[in-house]
């Protein structure tokens, strides 16, 4: 058992994989808490597909490089996500539709950009993740990422969360609401991009749902609701890394299957809201 | 502004005001409220009438500062109201509250002091006392660790009434607080609203159950996107007045109140 663990921790590789999938799940659990009390995992998840198009415009600018992924991904996300805006503003449409249509549009784009740039290798990679080709200077990058997005987040803990209660009584209490809004979307963002070295911009959502969804269903405290997010999102990404390694997985899409099946025996089995307990009561 | 204790302005020695100016507020659609003027103080318990799109929602989310206005002006002791006010405390129709939300009955209540205790600041000796001190006088302090959804309407409605004292707020804004209570959360809340006149606030409130403005209100303004009428119930609340407001829905194709 003991071997388990420690036979893969001898690779350096597996090392920073398992470090930076400790890392991105804790950030991504913590921020996950935020998604689901906003209700907005469908609008996270085609701002994740939208950073898609953007590595692809940055690449096709600037060449290959660590920064240039990173900026078009962030400038696509920021100009999908405001242009969505603007057209539900200037026309009888409403933003989820208007969000739609522009990130598939994107997305598109991007992937026939991306298959004529000769980086097929890397599509793969922005696609699904690729947390055991991580290098030292990737990990720092996800540290000092997760440090300023958990910085934020627990800093302005108390507006955020009145925002998300009740808008208009946090607007009365002089909550400045809708810069509020605007910075958590951008903290969100930022967290998604981290994400997806571990599993990609097709999976980035799970990761950024599925750990607070999870503990929403066992217990009714904001503060479990947070900072067990965090746990059960950080223990369940190192956790893949290793059933990756033993069992021969692709990580990315195990950490997302790992947290699914968290997800699947908190929905069954809660003492609380689980789906046994509400067929006992249903019974009586 | 002078910080007087909010629940003793007849201390004060004069009548805090709230007066209303030409307010006009603008939908996209068109005007919702349009030309209203009527000025009420501290003491007042008063009731906002009217069918459905009347703009009753609309006045009070004004006067709390979250709708912009078109025209006119809201004075509260003098001064013109800005965006928000301390002194304000807005209290949405219980259907627009997210009940599952996980948050204590405390957590909320607690929520009142943010004006005070601001973005970071750990919560005082004066905030926890005012926190208590507001959950005692509406009876919570055995459910405050409840969850939210775990409470009656009567109870839910008296969350945000202590968050309310919590923030030490003058003026009390109520949308349909009576709506989807029973027969006894309905009478125990028309006392709390009576004693928090008596203790010298305003309470303005929209109210649509016609039987028990007499028993709960001292004004009443009968509201049509204009303003029909203004003034104690007596005076106001007449059979002549209240025909001319509801004679055909303000807002054709809605159902009337």
């Amino acid at each position: 058992m003991i071997d388990w663990l420690t036979e893969p921790l001898q690779h350096p590789f597996n090392q920073r994989a398992i470090l930076a999938a400790l890392l991105i799940g804790l950030t991504n659990g913590y921020a996950s808490a935020f998604v689901v009390l906003k209700k907005s995992a469908l609008k996270v998840g085609s701002l994740s597909h939208a950073l898609l198009p953007g590595i692809a415009v940055a690449v096709l600018v600037a060449g290959l490089h660590e920064w240039s992924a990173f900026l078009g991904a962030l400038f696509a996300a920021l100009l999908i996500g405001l242009g969505s805006l603007a057209v539900s503003r200037g026309s009888r449409l409403d933003q989820d539709s208007s969000l739609a249509i522009l990130y598939t549009a994107a997305f598109s784009g991007g992937i026939i950009l991306l298959r004529r740039l000769g980086v097929t290798q890397q599509i793969d990679e922005w696609l699904f993740g690729n947390i055991m080709g991580l290098r030292d200077g990737d990990l720092w990058t996800t540290f000092w990422i997760s440090c300023a997005a958990l910085g934020v987040l627990t800093a302005l803990h108390r507006p955020l969360l009145m925002t998300l209660f009740d808008t208009e009584v946090a607007a009365t209490l002089g909550v400045p609401i809708r810069a509020l809004n605007y910075l958590l979307l951008a903290v969100l963002i930022v967290v998604l991009i981290a994400s997806l070295q571990a599993v990609g911009c097709m999976l980035a959502l799970g990761l950024l749902v599925t750990p607070a969804a999870t503990i929403y269903l066992l217990t009714d405290s904001t503060n479990a609701l947070f900072w067990g997010g965090s746990l059960l999102g950080g223990l369940a990404s190192a956790a893949a890394v290793l059933i990756g390694w033993h069992l021969n997985l692709e990580q990315g899409p195990t950490i997302v299957l790992v947290l699914g099946t968290a997800f699947l025996l908190a929905f069954i089995f809660s003492p609380k809201y689980g789906l046994l307990k509400r067929a006992a009561a249903n019974g009586r | 502004m002078s910080v007087a204790p909010h629940d003793s302005c007849a201390h004060c020695g004069h009548h805090h005001e709230l007066s209303v100016e030409n307010l006009g507020v603008r939908y996209r659609e068109g005007r919702a409220l349009d030309d209203i003027s009527f000025a009420t103080s501290c003491g007042s318990c008063v009731a906002l009438i009217g069918p459905n799109g009347a703009g009753k929602s609309t006045l009070l989310k004004a006067i709390a500062g979250l709708l912009p206005i078109a025209a006119g002006k809201i004075f509260w002791r003098g001064t013109q109201v800005a965006k928000w006010s301390r002194e304000i405390a807005y209290l949405p129709q219980r259907e627009n509250v997210d009940w599952q939300f996980p948050i204590t009955v405390r957590g909320v209540v607690r929520m009142g002091r943010y004006p005070q205790a601001g973005w970071w600041r750990p919560f005082s000796a004066g905030d926890a006392a005012a926190v208590e001190h507001a959950m005692a006088a509406m009876g919570l302090l055995d459910l405050q660790h409840r969850q939210i959804s775990a409470l009656s309407g009567g109870q839910q409605q008296r969350v945000f009434l202590a968050r309310a004292l919590a923030q030490e707020a003058h003026v009390l804004l109520l949308d349909e607080p009576f709506s989807g209570l029973d027969h006894p959360a309905k009478t125990a809340l028309a006392q709390i609203l009576r004693d928090l006149t008596k203790e010298g606030r305003l309470v303005l409130a929209a109210h649509h159950d016609l039987d028990t403005v007499r028993d709960i209100y001292d004004e009443v303004l009968l509201l049509r996107r204009k303003c029909v009428a203004f003034g104690p119930v007596t005076e106001v609340f007449t059979k002549d007045l209240l025909e001319q407001t509801f004679a055909q829905p303000a807002n054709a194709g809605k159902e009337l109140a």
